[in-house]
């Protein structure tokens, strides 16, 4: 028996290398013929050359489209983040949450959201045309598909980071209506405003000179606030500030919440690089001034909560990498790599700050962060964006990123709160007491996401 | 025959074990436990907020053995499961009645 295993492992080893010594030969083997028999070819058919412009644009569609992917990716961080940093019984509730923000997202995005915020406008705050990704029907040009892939993995991570500020407590049905209203109309106004002639739109934001190029504004600061609101209306987790203090509710596994990060982290190389949206040489600077910024914003945090809290606390030191990204985001394609490592490292020291401060002081229950690393993180990153300019900054630059940031809170918070309030009057926000506590998985969606372990919910110092 | 609990720190069980084996104790059950003691657990720090661990995790070994090796048996678990910090456990022993091999019906000390 033992023999036979020997000689099965040793001749698979060696058609293995057969197959890579063929594989090299075959590699080697293109660039010397076909050459030779493209120009052979050419005369006879009489075909074009491939000019340069067009391997330019076979390039930036691959370059885009591959930082979609990446982007999209980013929907899994997302996922584990949120479903590491909350409690077990509630970890199915949390991946339908993010699944279905995607998928509900997506299509809100594709018959409404890309035609407000790319479509054609004569006021400069919403676009008008292309509903359905009508465009492409009439144009046929595929760089119509090509941008509206990468822009609805962006109105995606927007709708998104609502979910984790509104963990454990939310009504699934609410959450669904929400994520189309995000998807469809918060997100795109502002987008449109912003980032409106990327397209065929024309934002009266981005006619002052407004510097978001990635979008730490335009989507992080917009999850972020309308998560701020989500938060504030629906109130906190019970048991959250019992007896008038503050109590901790770990999350129940940091393993899956620290592959969220990694997976973010590596998203974000198609969130920044990629909004290029052409294959070009900057993207070598959006990359390295990425890694700085998450890095500082590591290295920020995880400081800050040794000083605070006399230990590197591991989750503040995850959401710090993050909050580096999101800072980076809107200047990471016109600041040095040393700017960048600056604005990483305040923006990790800002989110522990940020953190504590609305869970401690203003008593808001965000389970994982969302608003302090998104919507507070943004405005920074996008005031750093004028900040830091590389090409100098002056009290105008300055000017216009406050504009931009007050006016994505002005947008965004307002909607948000009202649309959560009548989501609270009409289809109720908000699980029972029982069902909270049981656990939001058991009751939203009938199964448990760790059926062979017991978990014990506490009701302690609860009145029901 | 007496019944010796012994509730100890989790990371001390393969000593524990190992030195009763060579005493020649012939079997054990072993529990995962949870509880506190005059500490009252301790106080742990999640995302800057604090949050109280009273119940803490500890191993419950349950042993029977015929009475003269009682002294013997407990004697080696006060020595190896010390590490005379706050939190090394408790030992309890109680008389047991009787004891029945499952397989055979033998009973008494020759079922142990």
């Amino acid at each position: 028996m033992k023999r036979l295993l020997v000689v099965t492992i040793v001749a698979l080893l060696l058609s293995s290398a057969g197959v890579l010594y063929a594989e090299e030969q075959g590699l080697s083997n293109p660039p010397e013929v076909a050459p030779a028999e493209q120009q052979a070819a050419q005369p006879a058919t009489g075909e074009p050359e491939t000019t340069a412009a067009e391997v330019q644009t076979n390039a930036d569609f691959v370059w885009t489209l591959v930082a979609a992917f990446l982007v999209f990716f980013m929907q899994a961080g997302f996922a584990m983040v949120e479903a590491g940093f909350t409690r077990a019984k509630n970890t199915v509730n949390i991946l339908m949450k993010n699944l279905m923000d995607m998928s509900m997202g997506a299509i809100a995005y594709w018959a409404v959201g890309f035609a407000i915020m790319f479509g054609v406008t004569k006021t400069g705050w919403f676009g008008t045309t292309g509903f359905f990704l009508s465009d492409f029907a009439q144009d046929k040009d595929p760089w119509t598909l090509a941008f509206w892939m990468f822009q609805v993995v962006f109105a995606a991570t927007a709708a998104t980071i609502v979910s984790g500020a509104m963990a454990e407590r939310t009504r699934f049905v609410a959450y669904l209506a929400y994520s189309v209203v995000i998807s469809g109309l918060i997100y795109p106004v502002f987008g449109s405003w912003a980032w409106g002639s990327l397209y065929k739109g024309n934002g009266w934001l981005e006619g002052l000179g407004f510097i978001d190029f990635a979008g730490s504004t335009v989507v992080h600061s917009v999850g972020g606030w309308a998560a701020l609101a989500g938060a504030i209306v629906i109130g906190p987790r019970l048991g959250k500030y019992a007896n008038g203090k503050v109590k901790a509710i770990p999350g129940h596994n940091i393993a899956l919440g620290a592959l969220g990060v990694f997976i973010l982290w590596f998203g974000w190389y198609g969130f920044n690089p990629g909004s290029t949206t052409a294959a070009t040489k900057d993207i070598a600077l959006i990359a390295v001034n990425t890694t700085l910024a998450a890095a500082g914003g590591a290295v920020g945090a995880m400081m800050m909560a040794w000083i605070m809290f006399k230990k590197p606390e591991a989750t503040m030191t995850l959401n710090g990498a993050l909050a580096g990204l999101v800072g980076i985001t809107a200047g990471c394609a016109n600041v040095l790599p040393g700017s960048a490592v600056l604005i990483g490292i305040i923006a990790g020291i800002i989110v522990v700050l940020s953190v504590v401060f609305i869970d401690q002081v203003l008593k808001i229950d965000d389970p994982v962060g969302a608003i302090s690393v998104h919507g507070v993180c943004g405005a920074w990153g996008t005031f750093a964006a004028g900040l830091f300019n590389a090409e100098g900054v002056t009290m105008k630059i300055l000017g216009v990123q406050l504009i931009g940031i007050v006016a994505a809170f002005l947008w965004v918070f307002p909607t948000a709160f009202i649309l959560f309030k009548l989501i609270k009057a009409t289809i109720g926000l908000r699980v029972s007491a029982e069902e909270e506590l049981e656990g939001l998985d058991v009751e939203e969606h009938g199964i448990e996401a760790y059926p062979d372990f017991q978990i014990h919910p506490s009701a302690k110092g609860l009145k029901l | 025959m007496k019944k010796i609990e012994a509730i100890i720190k989790p990371f001390k069980l393969d000593e524990v074990k190992d030195e009763l084996h060579a005493l020649g104790v012939q079997g054990m059950t072993v529990t995962e436990v949870k509880g506190f003691g005059r500490q009252k657990g301790h106080v742990e720090v999640y995302r800057g907020a604090e949050y109280e661990v009273t119940f803490v995790p500890k191993v419950k070994l349950e042993i029977v053995v015929p009475d003269d090796m009682a002294e013997k048996v407990i004697g080696k678990i006060l020595e190896s499961a010390k590490t005379g910090k706050i939190g090394d456990g408790k030992i309890f022993v109680t008389p047991v009645g009787e004891a029945y091999r499952i397989r055979t019906g033998e009973k008494g000390e020759t079922a142990l």
